[in-house]
């Protein structure tokens, strides 16, 4: 037993090493939560006394905003009693979809995705949501955002943050110096860039690298086209495949992106030509219109988060962003994305959570906690009290304006064989030199049969 | 680290051997030792290049990270810990200790356990006689193929229903499967290098397998156990996919490398903080190789037998 | 969790397991000759084969099941998953990346590995000289792919923009102009390659450093007695003398090639046509939601992988007949 024995005596070793580390590493204190009947918890009474209850969320928002948004559950754990566990990672969107199939998900999962959704509840572990879920969402909501967060016609996810994509960033100083005006239609958009163009300079910069989803800041693009181009009706049928992918409609709608993307006197500004779009890491792209090697860079209400610290981001600051016009100035179809809470318990605890989130307490706080989460498509936020930018404002009013035209990113909604793969790979391509007719053809020849 | 002093248990040493063999080599070097001495040079220099590259990043300021090459540092030096700092604050509540802590309670038992088990079987393929012997050797062997995303959904679900889900022990046991086939490969071939005669001797002297496995091929094999306990640390030291997937990611027992790989947050290329991470988390394996090096150096079977 | 909890769980675990291994010495240790020797294969292997068949054998049967199936895994599809490999144009160009990844890598890596092993061995710094190569081990494929940004990243070729990829930096020094190299397609993927072999050639130096070590002087000896140069040493006296290690190290590095699929994600995400079979299995199962395509393509890693196992048959039945 000699190898054994001196095993022990190595691991010993070991183990004193590692006393170390744990002197380094505080113990966590386990005590229960007890919960708060203090005026301020007025709101709270409805979701009843949840003291000791845990609640597993599982998000794929990471670092900073995951603190954003524990700081939003605060209020609701101090006044039920109940804790609130959250695991923040990246890689969500594989795991979610291991943990259902094996039979171990989380309490809720903050699906980002339709698509991803409807797999979930595919697994057959998804529950729907609870009446009083269901009564917040009706109130606070609109039909649309509720059809976002059911499968086949049965309700489960009430919507969480929103977000609006249909944006232009620019420099409000360049177009002060040089008297450029905020283009209210495509048209004017392609004749400032033009303008630009014959300057010498590159109007538009862009990238589109994201790792193993690289190209789908281009499929933003399309849809933004497809909903200018086409308007809302033939975009529904386009996501819902009643129009095949490769009909004249998304063909001429991509070939309208390729009017920006594919033209080598548009791109790339600051960032090399066509091709370097797609090896330019898509936080990267919009970089170049501090410097003012670019003017244009299409990306949504998020990308606020990716200028350096010391960016001023206001209409008369270093940069800002501008609606991706319309056809016409009085068109305004906005393309967005958002999350939703999917619970798979079926306990008080989690159908209070997903209440609570659906509620107008939840989106004030959230819109009072600023950041990358202020913003949601919640008509009793409480906007005034908002810490939010300019752009955050412009996608509050936007999204709680029953006129507006708003759609779902479409490629979150398609199977997930074509909106994360194929329509990624086939667009990425597309930009280092494949035709249009091929690109689609190919996208539409990966759609699931049946 | 688990080896390491069981050297001295060790009946055979070689330190003699070694000492012959230094010395008639450099007599012999010198002939060649030039040009050979270029040609080693020149790889060293290609193999550590890209690493340097990573580890002078880690201390520039994140603008100029991204705006020059890490070789305009030496014109330009500006040093920084700015990224370190930011890395060992930012990884959530327990700060990154708790995430190191639970890379070691990972890595310990990952190891021990699939090496000690290898090392029976090994020996059971390599010692002795049993009918479809290699039949199951080849079989073991060629599973070393099978992708370990195709065994994510079957395991983790036995793990749940058998009450293991998302606990240590799903991490410890699925680790020793993944390693078990190459271990066994590798510890097989090494065993098979030992002279016969040496394994008849023992048995006609009245040893049981058990004994010559203790007494004969364990000493025998301490730098080969040694160097494939450093590869199966560095295997799980590095390993994102098997802890993402069996731990759920949660910060109890979730070790450092998932932690790293949400560094960089929302803003994706946070190549600051990515490159003074990926510093951080290789400073441990590299200890490890440098302080169990010497049985590299000494050879994989206790030298000198074979003569 | 607290940190105690964690480590009396690790402990728990070690006495477990030392109790297990202690009940099988014991058991085996109460059979000797001949005839005990199967219960001592039999108590040697039990707890190899038991984890084997759970962990590895189950899932992989379940896979090949699986592959015969529809992306939803519910209705029997018959070969179609794979002809989709066979005549689908990209998974064409992943088969063909594949094949260049298993023929160059395991070559490559093990020629430097062992070149280096030969030049340092015994020199008087040879443990720091072998840590360099060693290095890329030690460095998780994340790490690596962040490494790697740093030698191929382009920047355009304007004024005011430095390069920050070394690559582009040297021949825009030697008076080139910049070059996106991960674009493409085949030399691409050689690019990825060379992070594979980088990484590997330290595994390859180890062990074959370890071979060399092991050959006996004398006949080092009597081979330099006989005025055998160098090229000839390494021809007729290294290689042969360590030609079983060669073989492991080329069998390991080849699986290993096989099933890699971090570096193509983290680099290229497997776009630009650099896809090889292992990425595109994980894809196919874990983003495309197409379980059949994605099993099917599982199995034909098996199958890949099965010139090697024969390969390593015969030189089992060889040593066997020594």
């Amino acid at each position: 037993m000699t190898a054994l024995a001196s095993r022990h005596r190595a691991f010993a070793l070991t183990a004193s090493l590692l006393t170390l580390t744990l002197a380094v590493t505080a113990c966590g204190s386990s005590s229960k939560k007890t919960r708060s009947t203090g005026p301020e918890c007025a709101a709270y009474t409805q979701y009843g006394d949840l003291s000791g209850k845990t609640v597993k969320v599982f998000t794929g928002i990471v670092t900073p905003e995951d603190a954003l948004l524990k700081k939003t559950w605060v209020p609701f754990e101090h006044c039920t009693g109940a804790t609130i566990k959250g695991t923040f990672d990246k890689s969500f969107e594989t795991q979610v979809l291991v943990q259902a199939k094996a039979g171990n998900p989380p309490d809720i999962a903050i699906v980002p995705q339709p698509g991803l959704l409807q797999q979930l509840v595919a697994t057959g572990k998804a529950v729907p949501a609870s009446a009083e879920t269901t009564a917040m969402v009706d109130k606070n909501f609109s039909t649309d955002w509720k059809a976002y967060g059911s499968v086949n016609g049965t309700f489960y996810a009430p919507p969480q943050n929103a977000s609006m994509k249909s944006l232009v960033w620019y420099s409000p100083k360049e177009f002060k110096d040089k008297g450029y005006t905020v283009p209210t239609t495509l048209d004017e958009l392609i004749t400032l860039s033009d303008k630009i163009a014959a300057t010498g300079k590159k109007p538009w910069c862009a990238g589109i690298g994201s790792g193993e989803a690289t190209g789908w800041p281009i499929t933003d693009w399309m849809e933004d086209m497809m909903l200018r181009l086409w308007g809302p009706d033939e975009y529904d049928k386009w996501v819902q495949h009643k129009i095949a992918f490769n009909s004249p409609e998304p063909t001429a709608a991509l070939d309208e992106v390729g009017k920006f993307l594919k033209n080598s006197k548009y791109v790339n500004g600051g960032l090399g030509n066509v091709k370097s779009i797609a090896t330019t890491a898509f936080q990267d792209g919009g970089l170049p219109i501090l410097k003012g090697n670019c003017s244009f860079h299409r990306q949504a209400s998020f990308y606020a988060a990716n200028w350096p610290a010391g960016t001023t981001v206001s209409p008369d600051g270093d940069v800002f962003a501008f609606y991706l016009p319309g056809k016409t100035a009085a068109d305004k179809p906005v393309l967005g994305g958002g999350e939703f809470m999917l619970g798979f318990r079926d306990a008080p605890e989690v159908h209070a959570f997903q209440t609570f989130v659906a509620s107008g307490e939840w989106a004030t706080l959230a819109a009072q906690g600023g950041g990358g989460r202020a913003v949601s498509a919640n008509k009793a936020a409480d906007v005034s009290k908002c810490t939010c930018s300019e752009i955050d404002k412009l996608a509050f009013q936007v999204l709680q304006d029953p006129k507006a035209i708003f759609r779902f990113d479409g490629s979150d909604a398609m199977p997930a064989a074509v909106g994360s793969n194929s329509f990624w790979k086939q667009t990425t391509s597309w930009i280092t030199g494949q035709s249009t007719k091929t690109t689609v053809d190919k996208i539409e020849a990966s759609w699931p049969k049946g | 680290m688990t080896t390491a002093d069981a050297a001295p248990a060790a009946p055979l040493t070689t330190t003699p051997f070694v000492g012959v063999d230094v010395a008639s080599g450099r007599a012999k070097k010198k002939l060649t030792s030039r040009w050979a001495s270029l040609v080693a040079v020149i790889i060293a220099v290609l193999w550590t290049i890209p690493t340097f590259g990573l580890a002078i990043s880690s201390i520039r300021p994140q603008g100029d990270i991204q705006d020059s090459g890490w070789w305009s540092f030496f014109s330009n030096p500006h040093v920084t810990l700015d990224n370190y700092r930011a890395v060992l604050s930012s990884t959530g509540t327990g700060g990154l200790g708790s995430y190191f802590l639970n890379s070691f309670i990972i890595v310990i038992p990952s190891v021990i356990i699939p090496i000690a088990l290898a090392a029976l079987a090994a020996y059971a393929f390599a010692w002795i006689d049993f009918k479809g012997r290699n039949l199951l050797f080849i079989c073991i062997f060629a599973l070393q193929i099978v992708p370990i995303q195709v065994t994510l959904i079957p395991l983790l679900t036995l793990y749940v229903d058998s009450g293991i889900g998302g606990s240590f022990w799903a991490i410890w046991i699925s680790h020793s499967i993944f390693a078990l086939p190459l271990a066994i490969f590798l510890l097989h071939n090494f065993m098979k290098e030992i002279p016969k005669e040496l394994i008849e001797a023992a048995r006609m002297d009245g040893a049981r397998h058990v004994q010559i496995f203790f007494r004969v091929m364990m000493p025998l094999l301490t730098p080969a156990l040694a160097a494939i306990g450093i590869f199966q640390f560095l295997w799980v030291w590095n390993d994102l996919l098997v802890a993402l997937t069996f731990s759920g990611g949660t910060s109890d027992i979730a070790p450092i490398t998932v932690a790293l790989a949400n560094l960089s947050g929302t803003q994706g290329t946070a190549w600051h903080l990515l490159s003074a991470g990926a510093f951080i988390s290789i400073a441990v394996p590299i200890v490890v190789f440098l302080s169990l090096q010497r049985y590299f150096v000494r050879g994989l079977l206790a030298g000198g037998l074979k003569g | 969790m607290t940190s105690s909890e964690k480590f009396t769980s690790m402990l728990e675990a070690i006495g477990l397991f030392v109790a297990i291994v202690g009940l099988i010495v014991l058991v085996a240790s109460r059979f000797g000759g001949r005839r005990g020797d199967r219960v001592v294969a039999g108590v040697f292997l039990l707890p190899t084969v038991v984890l084997v068949l759970v962990g590895l054998v189950y899932p992989a049967l379940r896979t090949i099941y699986y592959s015969f199936y529809d992306a939803a895994g519910s209705h029997y599809a018959g070969l179609d998953n794979y002809k989709t490999i066979f005549t689908s144009s990209d998974q064409i160009t992943v088969l063909r990346n594949t094949v260049l990844w298993v023929v160059i890598t395991p070559f490559v890596a093990t020629a430097i590995g062992l070149l280096y092993a030969i030049l340092v061995d015994k020199a008087k710094v040879e443990a720091l000289a072998k840590a360099f190569i060693f290095l890329p081990m030690a460095i998780s494929f994340v790490g690596a792919s962040i490494i790697w940004k740093f030698i191929y990243e382009y920047r355009p070729d304007q004024p005011g923009v430095k390069q920050i990829g070394l690559l582009n930096q040297v021949l825009v020094w030697l008076g080139g102009s910049p070059h996106q190299w991960l674009i493409n397609s085949p030399w691409n993927s050689l690019f990825l390659v060379v992070v594979m072999i980088w990484i590997q050639a330290g595994f390859a130096m180890t062990v074959l450093s370890a071979a060399i070590k092991a050959i006996p002087e004398d006949i080092v000896e009597a081979a330099r007695l006989d005025g055998v140069k160098a090229w000839g040493m390494f021809r007729f006296v290294t290689v042969p003398s360590i030609r079983p290690a060669l073989i492991v190290v080329l069998t390991t590095i080849g699986i290993g090639t096989l099933k890699v699929f971090d570096i193509v994600r983290t680099m290229t995400g497997g776009q630009f046509d650099t896809s090889v079979v292992a990425n595109e299995f994980y894809a196919q199962s874990f983003r495309s939601n197409n379980q059949g395509l994605g099993a099917a393509l599982a199995v034909l890693l098996f199958l890949l992988v099965v010139p090697i196992v024969l390969y390593n048959v015969r030189q089992l039945r060889r040593s066997e007949t020594r």
